[in-house]
């Protein structure tokens, strides 16, 4: 198991140091410095204790969309609907925190309980489509996405609209907000929000769901083979529609990080970018959920940083969100990089094995 | 001497083995030249390398005594090199003629020119007693037919050596024959044979002389005809193998397993399996014998509980199970060796210890309140290992990829019989193994007949059926074509069954 997991990491290392290579050349041919730049892209996200809490609060919603991505992958299914959970996850908690005027603590408490129920019940959905008609979750929740986003445009301006403007909900009252006084005195005044310390909890709960429990044992077997696993008496359809739920819930936790956390009010006619940013990060992890976490935390500083990139040098942004693009497009073809890297072992060893004239006469 | 085909101290590697150690074969003119090695030897290596799709690291290949180099299979045809794969490659919704000519299409201007084609088929079937109709969609032929009409598309490229891989391994017993037959008649008309195999019997019978390999290694090139069985298995295997299976006399108890009426639809929605009515016994191995794809599959899978039964009832020690989920049945007492091991056998991706528990990972001591229990299980796994063999590098942590076919059926095979099962069935339990797994896993099987355990067995291999069997159910086409006793029928019987004629019905 460790063997494999460092056989992981070292390929999405691979995959991150080809894709800031691309971002170098392509830095540059549009006439700058790769130096200066990346020298800016990262001390945008990490040169100060705001910042650093600025990196952590735009990681915090990809932790959990990148869990909900991984989590479901584990079971064989390509969850890409995590968008959609999000905003049904934070349209469930900012709901709840409008309209109750509860103490703090409870109201935060029953606010993500909302966030993951109806979360959950956005993944449950395609993964019972899946389950009973054999609808492809992909298509399902593709187009839950769609039902997730014209509902809060809806819902936000026939119930929570905001004092001045439709397009937004009204500004959450403090009480009903993930962040909390001392962390953003801590932090100096970031966005770091309570999220990030659920987030770290969700990781710890989700890898032990996975390596220690029976639960965990059933759903990566019917992820890496449905067949043996209904042959042992494992009900596939159920725990399809359990995995389904669970990364939705995971996302929707992760929509009431961000828009009742990072943000304080919901606007419309947005379906939110980590949710798409998750697969992003489940894919750099190899679905592993600690690598979900150094993922989500490499794009958080990525995303911090690439305005400090701009302001400093003549870089655009978007770079930054190329580089992103590219490390993707490495991680995903990383069987490519790994057959290479079996070649040329092969090609050592062929080597080693001619020099030292073991080879002949070999056989077993 | 007049060899066509000279194979001389062909050497090929690939990483960390050596598939062919510096071979030589030698074919004859006019010969059928047997090629006996269990799996993994370097058969299909050597013959590739002949066939072109591989290139020696070192040695010669001489045609008619002259050097070539086959770079390709294309080359190999034009050589005159001739190849029936197990797997036959033909177009199913073609008919006879498109897929003989199919990639040597003969035209009359812009039109392929069937009928002579047909005309040359026809010919060429006659000349060898193929009884082919050009004209017949291969859709509709029999698995022996096609068979020929991979020999027709050889013989109508004018191959002269001609390699048959494992050519028995779907045939019935009489096709077995008629193919022999077929091979005979080649021989005669001046065509030389390369027979690919590992079964003994089919070698006395046909073949002139045996070239046996072991481990990539040349063991030597015998006279058949002056070679025993027992010889040419010990070339093979490299040590004495038992033939005959101790059997001792047993009295059977009650029935454990009782099929009534059982009708089943297979996978196109058609009954795969009609009405069919068996019991297997506390201490007997009962075989299910017949061709493949005549409704074995549909049959094992409604026991199991993997496909939905149409009508009719199974009852498991007197409990009607038939509308049972799968984990129930399971825990009423049903193991299930299944047919292939890497789709309803194994989780690849887990170790051996992980798809040893793969049924009673919810059971204590393995698991208490959700929570898998590492250590029992560690300690189930490192048990399990010990007692029934199974070779794996990691012990159980070994990953199930990584291990060989015979070691990963061990594993199969030692989970399900570690149940302690009331009922176990066993299918193709042997299929793509090495003889010393083979004699294993016969064992382990009779074991449990002898602690008064019922077992089904379903087999394609009728040797398999015959030796172990006590008594044989013979289904076609997915009815049952009769139960017999194993001590008082033949194999000629049962594979007139096999092909659907009925017993007293035969002349």
């Amino acid at each position: 198991m460790r063997i494999k997991l460092s056989k992981d990491s070292i390929l999405s290392l691979v995959a991150v140091i080809l894709g800031l290579t691309a971002g170098a050349i392509l830095m540059r041919l549009t006439g700058n410095s790769p130096i200066e730049g990346y020298r800016y892209l990262f001390s945008g996200g990490a040169m100060n204790i705001e910042r650093i809490g600025n990196t952590l609060a735009t990681a915090t919603p990809l932790i959990f969309t990148g869990l909900a991505v991984a989590f479901a992958f584990k079971t064989g299914l390509f969850n890409i609907g995590a968008s959609g959970q999000m905003l049904m996850g934070g349209l469930g908690a900012t709901a709840v925190g409008l309209t109750l005027a509860w103490p703090k603590p409870i109201l935060l408490t029953v606010m993500m309980l909302v966030a993951l129920f109806a979360g959950g019940l956005w993944g449950a959905i395609p993964g019972w489509l899946k389950a009973k008609f054999n609808v492809h979750e992909v298509v399902a929740s593709i187009m839950m996405n769609w039902i997730a986003f014209w509902t809060v445009y809806y819902a936000v301006p026939a119930y929570f609209k905001g004092p001045f403007l439709e397009t937004e909900s009204r500004r959450l009252p403090s009480s009903a907000s993930l962040k909390v006084p001392w962390l953003t005195n801590l932090f100096q005044g970031s966005y770091i929000n309570l999220g990030i310390f659920i987030a770290i909890a969700t990781i710890i709960i989700i890898a032990f769901i996975l390596d220690r429990t029976t639960l965990g044992y059933e759903l990566k077997a019917v992820g890496h083979n449905k067949h043996a696993a209904q042959a042992s008496g494992i009900n596939v359809n159920q725990r399809i529609v359990l995995s389904m739920a669970i990364a939705g819930a995971l996302a929707g936790l992760g929509g009431a990080s961000f828009y009742v956390g990072f943000a304080s009010n919901m606007q419309i006619g947005v379906l939110p970018s980590q949710g798409f940013d998750g697969m992003a990060v489940a894919l750099l992890a190899a679905n592993s959920p600690w690598g979900v976490f150094s993922g989500s935390i490499f794009f958080g500083i990525l995303h911090t940083g690439k305005g400090f990139m701009n302001a400093m040098t003549n870089i655009p942004p978007e770079i930054a969100d190329t580089i992103i693009a590219t490390i993707i497009y490495f991680a995903a073809t990383s069987v490519l990089v790994e057959r290479l890297w079996v070649r040329l072992k092969k090609k050592k060893i062929l080597r080693f094995l001619e020099k030292s004239d073991v080879g002949a006469g070999g056989g077993e | 001497m007049d060899y066509v085909v000279e194979l001389l101290d062909i050497r090929k590697e690939f990483p960390s083995v050596v598939a062919c150690d510096n071979i030589t074969f030698q074919l004859k003119r006019g010969e059928i030249h047997a090629l006996l090695g269990e799996n993994g030897a370097g058969k299909s290596t050597l013959t590739n390398i002949l066939f072109g799709l591989y290139q020696p690291d070192s040695g010669s290949i001489r045609l008619r005594g002259r050097e070539v180099s086959i770079p390709n299979p294309n080359v190999a045809n034009h050589l005159g090199i001739g190849m029936v794969h197990q797997h036959f490659k033909l177009v199913h919704n073609f008919t006879v003629t498109e897929n003989i000519i199919l990639g040597s299409e003969t035209t009359n201007g812009l039109f392929i020119d069937l009928r002579s084609a047909a005309a040359r088929i026809t010919e060429l079937s006659n000349k060898y007693g193929l009884n082919v109709n050009p004209h017949a969609k291969i859709s509709d032929v029999s698995v022996g037919m096609q068979q020929r009409v991979e020999i027709l598309k050889m013989l109508y490229r004018n191959a002269e050596i001609l390699i048959f891989d494992e050519p028995t391994a779907v045939l019935t017993p009489q096709e077995i024959q008629e193919l022999m037959k077929i091979m005979k008649n080649l021989i005669a008309e001046g065509k030389s044979i390369i027979l690919i195999t590992h079964k003994l019997k089919e070698i006395k019978a046909v073949a002139d002389r045996c070239t046996v390999i072991r481990r990539g290694k040349l063991i030597g090139t015998v006279d058949v005809a002056s070679t025993s069985q027992e010889t040419l298995a010990e070339m093979m295997v490299g040590r004495k193998i038992t033939f005959t299976i101790d059997k001792q006399e047993q009295v059977c108890g009650g029935s454990t397993l009782v099929l009534e009426g059982l009708s089943v639809r297979n996978n196109n929605g058609v009954l795969g399996v009609k009405n069919l009515s068996l019991e297997v016994h506390a201490g007997e191995i009962v075989g299910l014998a017949g061709i493949d794809g005549n409704g074995q599959v549909e049959l094992v899978e409604s026991i199991i509980g993997l496909r939905k039964v149409e009508s009719g009832k199974i009852f498991l020690k007197g409990h009607d199970i038939t509308t049972l989920p799968i984990r129930d049945r399971l825990n009423s007492g049903v193991s299930h060796i299944p047919e292939d091991r890497h789709k309803h056998g194994l989780v690849l991706e887990y170790t051996v210890g992980e798809n040893l528990i793969l049924k009673i990972y919810n059971q204590e001591p393995f698991s208490r309140r959700g929570l898998l229990q590492r250590e029992a299980i560690a300690e189930h796994s490192n048990r399990v290992i010990q007692e029934f063999d199974v070779r794996a590098g990691q012990g159980a942590a070994t990953s199930a990829r990584s291990m060989s076919g015979g070691n990963q059926q061990k594993t199969i095979v030692a989970r399900e019989i570690d149940r302690n099962p009331d009922l176990l069935i066993a299918v193709q339990p042997t299929r793509g193994l090495d003889v010393g797994a083979i004699e294993y896993i016969h064992r382990r099987l009779l074991g449990q007949r002898n602690k008064g355990k019922a077992v089904l067995m379903v087999s394609l291999e009728l040797d398999e059926i015959m030796n172990l069997s006590d008594r044989i159910a013979v289904i076609n086409n997915g009815e049952l074509i009769g139960v017999v006793d194993a001590n008082d029928t033949t194999e000629n019987e049962v594979g007139l069954m096999m092909a659907g004629i009925k017993r007293g019905a035969m002349a």
